[in-house]
């Protein structure tokens, strides 16, 4: 099995540039809202008005709206610790996230997960994983119910180079390709497993190559290009339903740290501001208007737009009420 | 007499049942196939069943176990099998991060039914790799059900108690019940997990144990009796949740307490039962100090001398019991 890498969709593929307008704005609509969300929330933290800690996705954004934009009703997805995007992009409530990242009651979890947890499982949104490579398993156990309930339903699963070093990326890989299992694996390669960069633990260099390895399809692709992303995930996707398993490697960055309490050592702030130059949102904004799909106007109304968002979630969610505390000694068992 | 059958017919006769009974349910471990699992239960499944419900693994204990808990959040009733429950070291995170805790971190969103079905315990000549019992961990991680059956009546019991409840349930067969043989009820029972059963009763001494320490205990029971001390004996069936109320109610009534459990002595779950009972009224009831029979804090060794030296066995737990009579508290006045 070849890894390709491309840059330009072929005419019979799916491309951004063929959805309504509307369409296209709202892809650029659900970046802005996860960026303005991860600033938030750092802005938070930065004033020690948050508990705990939390691992921002600024950057990579387009890895998530490029690959959930194409879940079709039935599919599920399991996310990282880096999950707020993967969260946003599957269409989670800002509120109710909100509300879990402060610890309120009313959040997903009824603030006993946090940001590591956030989880919608009736929905299909299996959960982040606070475990590097910890819910791989799990993406290919829904995958393994499509499969023996005969639904045409994919699961997909995120995951970071940090995940691929671990032992359950082999027995993942290994196990979904021998049993044919739907599932779409997405590596959001963002150059560093903490401080450790990619390509100082990646035997073989390429991810999508070890993946090629196991007899799947896949492909590495520009991960700070949403058109790329979403061309090469609809054919990954589409390759995985009623059929086997795919890996789709994006490279992308995180322009801020590790966690709240990263600073910076292991990297330059010139490398930071080079991969800022190619910014995801930027980028797609100036496609969008070089399509006569966006002005302006329209441009600075969606990013303000994003924001007020965000603060209405977190005012709404900063007046709820706390958890009981019996709820500390719920849930425990079913 | 009734018919007798083995704790292995048993096992794979509930198996069968289960199959056949919830087609969301399927087993699935390392050469549980056409070999028939390492230890024989699952012969027989894979020509009845088919290889879609009966599936032999790659050896990625972690994968396959990760895979289980996707199934079972999706609504699936996986039966995995670990070759040997030494093996669960491969699945640590799966089983103690992920299975125990999405439910709980979900706020209860989740729940993660599955059941895995494990061979445990030495005895059997192989060594240190393939003969622990290491269940104390898991009584220790919240969220997870811990059962350990000792006679084929109570495999089926338990096992069919396991399927029915919605949470992860390790299931701990030791490798010496395999052959071993008793009668099973008329009608199917289901067990309560978290039930523990009195199977002898006596007035001088409590003997509380699991799995096939409690069949130990009741050998130990018979030659106590023909030294004409009568012990009673509890078989607390599982670990997690453990019926320490069961056994206060029994020590109220000897006054002595002798737990037995195959596990290494430090931290195993029978210093929480003791514990349990210190800390209960039931206490007051005790006139002697409880004690363990327990493997030594040793890893179990090959030669056959030297694993049966460090194990609990039925003359272990007959000099417990006379030694805790013996330590009448007077003498220490």
């Amino acid at each position: 099995m070849a890894i390709r890498k491309k840059s330009s969709a072929s005419a019979s593929e799916a491309t951004i540039a063929a959805l309504p307008a509307e369409r296209q704005r709202a892809l650029l609509e659900q970046m802005q809202l996860i960026r303005a969300f991860d600033e938030k929330v750092d802005k938070l933290y930065a004033k020690g008005a948050m508990h705990g800690t939390a691992h921002f996705c600024v950057g990579q954004e387009a890895c998530a709206v490029g690959t959930l934009c194409h879940r079709q009703e039935g599919d599920v997805i399991t996310g990282t610790h880096r999950g707020h995007g993967h969260a946003i992009a599957f269409g989670l409530d800002l509120y109710r996230m909100a509300a879990e990242l402060l610890g309120r009651a009313t959040g997903y979890c009824g603030g006993k997960g946090g940001s590591m947890h956030i989880a919608d499982v009736e929905a299909g949104m299996l959960g982040a994983n606070g475990i590097v490579g910890g819910s791989m398993g799990i993406a290919c156990g829904a995958a393994f119910a499509f499969k023996q309930r005969a639904q045409d339903h994919v699961a997909i699963c995120f995951f970071g180079d940090g995940a691929v070093q671990e032992g359950i990326f082999n027995e993942t890989l290994n196990l979904a390709s021998i049993w044919q299992l739907p599932v779409l694996f997405v590596c959001e390669n963002n150059q560093y497993a903490m401080s450790l960069p990619s390509e100082k633990a990646t035997a073989g260099g390429s991810i999508a190559g070890r993946a090629a390895s196991y007899g799947m399809p896949a492909e590495a692709v520009d991960g700070m290009d949403l058109d790329a992303v979403f061309t090469t995930a609809a054919r990954l996707l589409a390759g995985c339903r009623n059929n086997g398993p795919a890996l789709i490697e994006t490279a992308t960055y995180r322009y801020l740290g590790h966690s709240k309490s990263d600073a910076n050592r292991y990297r330059t702030r010139e490398e930071i501001a080079q991969w800022r130059a190619n910014d995801p949102i930027e980028r797609y904004s100036r496609t969008l208007t070089e399509r006569d799909v966006l002005d302006d106007a329209r441009s600075a109304a969606l990013a303000e737009s994003a924001v007020e968002q965000v603060e209405q979630a977190f005012a709404r969610a900063e007046r709820d009420p706390e958890p009981e505390l019996a709820s500390a000694l719920e849930d425990v068992y079913a | 007499m009734p018919d007798q059958v083995t704790f292995r017919e048993a096992m794979t006769a509930v198996l069968r049942e289960t199959l056949a009974a919830n087609e969301e349910a399927f087993l699935l471990g390392e050469d549980v196939g056409i070999y028939g699992g390492a230890f024989g239960v699952s012969r027989g499944l894979v020509e009845e069943f088919g290889p879609e419900r009966v599936l032999d693994t790659p050896l990625s204990e972690a994968g396959f176990t990760g895979l289980a808990i996707g199934a079972a959040v999706m609504g699936m009733r996986p039966i995995l099998e670990i070759q040997f429950s030494d093996f669960i070291t491969h699945c640590m995170d799966q089983l103690v991060n992920q299975a125990a805790k999405l439910r709980y971190m979900f706020g209860g969103a989740a729940s993660v039914p599955l059941v895995l079905r494990t061979p445990g315990g030495a005895g059997t000549g192989a060594a240190a790799q393939h003969s622990q019992s290491l269940e104390a961990w898991f009584v220790h991680v919240p969220g997870l059900r811990v059962v350990m059956p000792s006679t084929p009546a109570d495999a089926q019991g338990l096992f069919r108690a396991a399927m029915a409840d919605p949470n992860p349930v390790l299931f701990y067969e030791h490798k010496l019940l395999y052959n071993t043989k008793g009668v099973l009820p008329d009608e199917p029972e289901v067990y309560e997990i978290g039930r523990a059963r009195c199977t002898r009763e006596g007035r001088d001494v409590t003997l509380a144990a699991a799995g096939l320490m409690h069949n130990y205990a009741l050998e130990a029971a018979d030659t106590l009796a023909e030294q004409h001390i009568d012990a009673e004996v509890i078989n607390l069936l599982s670990l997690a949740p453990m019926d320490s109320e069961r056994v206060c109610e029994s020590v109220r009534k000897t006054g002595r307490l002798v737990v037995v459990e195959e596990d290494v002595r430090t931290g195993g779950w029978g210093g929480e039962l003791i514990t349990r009972v210190a800390e209960s009224p039931a206490f007051y009831a005790l006139d002697r100090a409880p004690a363990r029979v327990a493997c030594a804090d040793t890893p179990i060794p090959y030669n056959k001398r030297l694993e049966a030296s460090i194990r609990p066995s039925p003359e272990r737990i007959v000099e417990a019991v006379t030694q805790v009579l013996a330590n009448d508290p007077g003498r220490y006045a």
